[in-house]
């Protein structure tokens, strides 16, 4: 599983961020920054609800 | 489950209520009605990228409406009645015809409607902005490049509007009958701060004014608005006005069933309003232990949680399991210019308001409320980190002083 995140349409709501802080993290300059882009199985749920409550649809998860 | 379930909605509680359904082992027939004709879309770009033209409508469709769940749409069908001891719903369709369908679980997430100001809807260039074809028909004005447009009601959706006319380029009066814009929110003191935010960018902002007419011609056998005479005393000339007074509920069609209406549908904690009957979205409301009162919250996220929680509650009674209990947090934001707010929680204007980090005159800060030692809000200006991090603290169940405290080690 990697994580994509379109960073045209993210604009830092930091919901992820809520829900996967260890995956999500929105710094000081307002930025999105993915601190893991291959993040464990065992994390898919959080994912799947941080692709879910992106208020902009800017996170994906492709599987290659 | 294997039965028929309708929702009545298909907008994000509605989608999300069908979609959780599914995913979750319902192989029954899903009925999935709402009023508007359009594939389900999502409403926040409505009055923000959809008007400032930087996306098209097929940007807006939400993912879940796309996906392949079997649900069987019925798109520009209006549901009329419920009779919940027959189990069956009064639908209409376009063509005015009335059919009723049976169900054994009803699904009530039929939304709100924009409030419009009274014997206004035949006149043109006046608008609201709730659906897609509302924020359409705008768009186009504003692409004709009017001199002035008037925003009334300086609430989230009017601001946002303003903030899209003036990345346009387009002079904007943004009139609020209160005091203060956002005052019964977020109170006295940051909505002060949000009427500098219109002020700063150039807005004509108008408080404690309200309108006391629209005044019209008759071009080509159509009324049309020419101005808006306000009672301060002045008119201000515009071909476009766009009404952001609130909205109304959506649940006319559910007098006489029986449910109980209050404000929206009533529900227990669990969204159930009858049996096989749940409901989500703005026309929820639940009782919150966390806040202590009944809320019925109109939040983007909310109606997302409550979408899945209600089609949870559902499949819950039909498997026998304990339901679980939906009191989530409150979150949502709203894009004006180039300020992003975001407000955690569920304050009282009349609630103590402290700025923990930053500063109002930077117009990037947070700042907390608090109702005695209780919790009540974190509220951010472009500072979204701090509000994540600070609303986790309403799942702490950390006071108002420890949150304080909090805010300053970020």
């Amino acid at each position: 599983m990697r994580i994509v995140v379109d960073f045209d349409l993210c604009e830092s709501n930091a919901v992820c961020m809520g829900i996967a802080p260890e995956i999500f993290e929105v710094r000081d300059d307002d930025f999105l920054y993915v601190l893991d882009e291959n993040p464990p199985e065992s994390m898919r749920a959080k994912m799947e609800e941080s692709v879910q409550r992106c208020p902009k649809q800017a996170i994906s998860i492709a599987e290659d | 489950m294997n039965s028929t379930s309708v929702i009545v909605g298909a907008s994000l509680a509605g989608i999300n209520a069908a979609r959780t359904l599914r995913l979750q082992g319902h192989t029954g027939s899903i009925i999935v009605v709402d009023a508007d004709s359009e594939r389900p879309y999502d409403r926040p770009p409505l009055s923000k990228q959809m008007l400032t033209g930087e996306w098209e409508p097929e940007k807006i469709l939400l993912p879940a409406g796309k996906e392949d769940l079997d649900l069987e749409f019925r798109l520009g069908v209006r549901a009329k009645a419920v009779d919940l001891a027959a189990r069956q719903i009064t639908l209409e369709g376009a063509d005015g015809t009335v059919a009723n369908t049976a169900f054994d679980s009803l699904i009530i997430a039929s939304g709100a409607s924009a409030r419009r100001l009274p014997d206004t809807a035949d006149i043109a260039g006046v608008h609201v902005v709730r659906t897609l074809a509302d924020s359409l028909a705008l768009r186009a004005e504003l692409e004709a490049g009017p001199s002035r447009v008037v925003v009334i009601g300086a609430g989230f959706i009017g601001a946002e509007v303003a903030s899209s006319c003036r990345k346009r380029g387009i002079e904007v009066t943004l009139v609020e009958a209160m005091p203060l814009p956002l005052e019964r929110i977020l109170g006295a003191e940051m909505g002060r701060v949000c009427a500098q935010v219109h002020i700063e960018n150039g807005v004509d902002l108008r408080l404690g004014t309200g309108v006391l007419q629209l005044e019209t011609e008759i071009v080509d056998g159509v009324e049309k608005v020419v101005g808006v005479a306000l009672t301060d005393g002045t008119s201000v000339a515009t071909e476009v006005v766009v009404v952001g007074i609130g909205v109304t509920l959506n649940i006319d069609w559910l007098e006489g069933s029986g449910l109980t209406l209050d404000d929206g549908v009533v529900c227990d904690n669990t969204l159930l309003a009858a049996p096989g009957v749940v409901a989500a979205g703005d026309i929820a409301r639940y009782p919150s232990a966390r806040f202590g009162r009944m809320l019925r919250v109109e939040h983007w996220e909310t109606a997302i949680a409550g979408g899945e929680a209600a089609a949870r509650r559902l499949l819950a009674e039909a498997s026998g399991e304990t339901p679980v209990v939906f009191d989530p947090i409150p979150w949502f934001w709203s894009d004006q210019y180039d300020r992003k707010i975001q407000l955690a929680g569920r304050p009282m204007p009349t609630d103590t308001c402290v700025v923990v980090h930053g500063s109002t005159d930077e117009f990037r800060f947070v700042a907390l409320y608090g109702d005695g030692d209780r919790l009540t809000g974190v509220l951010g200006m472009n500072r979204p980190r701090h509000v994540v991090q600070l609303r986790a603290l309403f799942e702490e169940g950390a006071s108002f002083s420890e949150a304080c405290e909090r805010a300053a080690t970020l």
